[in-house]
């Protein structure tokens, strides 16, 4: 057994007990890496003297007697999206070419603060835009598990090479689902934290008022390290919260009798593969065997979700990218030379851009342009409202509300790219979270008929990945998918 | 209404977005957005009368901070991933805008 197949927690008790160095495990990591990414496509970059010089640097302190961090010498991928200084960021878009970010994401100083060790950079669909990372200007990933499906999106790189034991740990980012659902089609954890939690300094944003940050692991406990070490407030991002970040591992109690689990079950309905269903089915019996109870909740208007989310989602990119122009970073077309300004930006951004980049960049220009403005954006912003009360009125009975991560299994690659409207109703039970600012988890609940994984979904309360957590590790406890491996 | 969306509507779209798109972009993203736009349509029949809209969902915001100057990114730096700058000015270089 390679170290790196162990869990975070386990492999910084081994570095902190003197059994393996961080040098070590960092040979294992880039050794599976090379193995395995020439038929994942799962890294953009990997850096293996940087990786090398923290982990000597994480053993050169362990011996001098220094206090290890809580992820010491812990390998760890980053989404393409978020800047390491030094480190190109692609965001898996041409338009950033030779782009080197001359500043650290606030979520890669924590992560090496606390001793991680950053091995290198996950494909991801451009700008995070996509359920199935077939909108990389680097080529598609595959899924671990069958290499001829999609692994899921946006951030499908951070999932593959999680599920794939390239690493324990991986950073993604989540808009619209693109933590959780890669993890359901990897058969891995992904935790998309409550909006706020977690600072959005140095993360190439998409839509500001719905992405955060949040880790893929293999375990719930190893999620819950990495939003320890990524939680709390930031002077750099004026949306994270002063909310107390609580001791997310003392929450683990293993315990959740008497904790209601939510199940909208008229919500959970249309569209939902076979097993899939079987799969939820067997989670929420699970849940009930450990001691929590079964309530069924309303949220009418979950079903609006989708349209709303596609609608509030594209005006700001359109906004956001509109920062892309070729003047200050990243490509500039040369076509473009000797024709002015206005072609400049306009050739580089139709070159430098992608074809669903620039299907959301046109929809959000149009849903914000005057005669439109009242009819879909700002009434998507009063149902987003309506939804949110939705849950609120939830909560007031349940802790927690479960649903699958994603209707179906991960699909073929191709099978969607030529539908966009298909692709996003892919994406059914996962932008409600983000469009209520609430956390949620997607945990390893089985796999189909085919051998595909599946995933189940835990949103939380505002603030409560405590309690989300405790659940989910409860669940993952009585269960044993998550110790499953591809081929 | 979106769903007899045109060519011109795509091509007034793509003017205010600043992307220069070739004629099969048009015809493709004329259909594709017509049939994303159909299918948001769904929302309109919903009864939102008086109800606010959540831009954020963070109503409080702790937003404000004393005005003391920091350190901030060096002009080098800066520039440093500009696709053209005259470095030793201290600017990023664009076509020109006026005159010439």
């Amino acid at each position: 057994m390679s170290p790196v197949d162990a869990t975070a927690r386990s492999i910084r008790a081994e570095i902190a007990a003197g059994r393996v160095s961080a040098v070590d495990v960092c040979r294992a990591s880039l050794d599976r890496i090379t193995a395995v990414n020439p038929s994942l496509n799962a890294f953009n970059l990997v850096d293996p003297e940087r990786a090398l010089a923290r982990a000597r640097d994480v053993d050169r302190r362990h011996a001098a007697g220094e206090p290890l961090g809580p992820l010491a010498g812990v390998p760890i991928a980053i989404k393409d999206n978020m800047n390491v200084r030094g480190m190109p960021t692609t965001a898996s878009s041409r338009i950033l070419d030779h782009f080197v970010p001359p500043y650290d994401a606030t979520v890669v100083r924590r992560l090496e603060d606390a001793g991680a060790v950053i091995v290198g950079k996950t494909n991801c669909d451009e700008f995070a835009m996509g359920s199935s990372n077939e909108n990389s200007a680097f080529g598609p990933v595959r899924n671990p598990w069958a290499l001829d499906r999609i692994p899921g999106g946006s951030s499908g790189g951070s999932a593959a090479a999680v599920a794939a034991r390239c690493v324990p740990l991986a950073l993604g980012s989540d808009t619209g689902g693109s933590i959780r659902q890669p993890a359901a089609f990897c058969g891995v954890v992904g935790l998309k934290p409550t909006y706020g939690r977690v600072s959005r300094y140095g993360l190439l944003a998409f839509a500001s008022s719905l992405d955060q940050i949040g880790p893929f692991a293999r375990t719930v406990a190893d999620a819950a390290l990495v939003l320890a070490a990524l939680s709390g407030a930031d002077p750099c991002d004026a949306t994270t919260s002063d909310e107390p970040v609580p001791d997310f591992a003392g929450a683990m109690t293993g315990d959740i009798k008497g904790v209601r689990v939510g199940v909208p079950r008229a919500f959970v309905t249309e569209g939902v593969d076979g097993d899939v269903r079987r799969a939820f089915d067997a989670a929420l019996d699970a849940l009930r065997g450990a001691g929590a109870t079964l309530v069924d909740v309303e949220l009418p208007h979950a079903k609006y979700a989708i349209p709303v989310y596609y609608l509030v989602c594209t005006a700001e990119a359109s906004s956001n990218l509109a920062r892309y122009d070729g003047v200050k970073y990243g490509y500039r077309s040369p076509a473009a030379k000797d024709e002015g300004l206005k072609a400049l930006y306009s050739r580089t951004r139709d070159e430098g851009f992608g074809p669903e980049v620039k299907r959301r960049i046109m929809l959000g220009t149009y849903v914000l342009s005057a005669g439109y403005y009242d009819a879909f954006y700002l009434k998507a912003l009063q149902v987003r409202t309506l939804l949110r009360r939705d849950y609120e009125q939830a909560y007031e009975h349940v802790d927690v509300i479960a649903m699958p991560t994603s209707p179906t299994p991960p699909f073929r690659l191709g099978e969607k790219t030529g539908d966009p409207l298909q692709m996003y109703l892919a994406d059914v039970f996962t932008v409600s979270a983000n469009l209520a600012g609430l956390p949620g988890i997607s945990v390893p609940c089985g796999f189909s008929g085919e051998g595909l994984p599946i995933g189940f979904q835990l949103m939380g309360r505002m603030f409560d990945e405590a309690t989300l957590l405790r659940v989910a590790d409860a669940y993952e406890r009585s269960t044993d998918w998550h110790t499953r491996n591809p081929a | 209404m979106p769903t007899n969306l045109t060519i011109a509507d795509v091509e007034r779209i793509a003017a205010l977005a600043q992307l220069e798109l070739t004629r099969e972009e048009k015809e493709l993203f004329t259909r594709q957005l017509a049939d994303i736009l159909a299918y948001a349509e769904q929302v309109q029949a919903i009864d939102t009368s008086g109800v606010p809209a959540t831009a954020h969902v963070h109503d409080a915001q702790r937003t404000e901070r004393d005005d003391v100057p920091r350190p901030c990114l060096p002009i080098a730096d800066a520039l440093a991933n500009a696709p053209d700058a005259d470095r030793q000015a201290g600017l990023f270089r664009v076509p020109r805008v006026i005159g010439g």
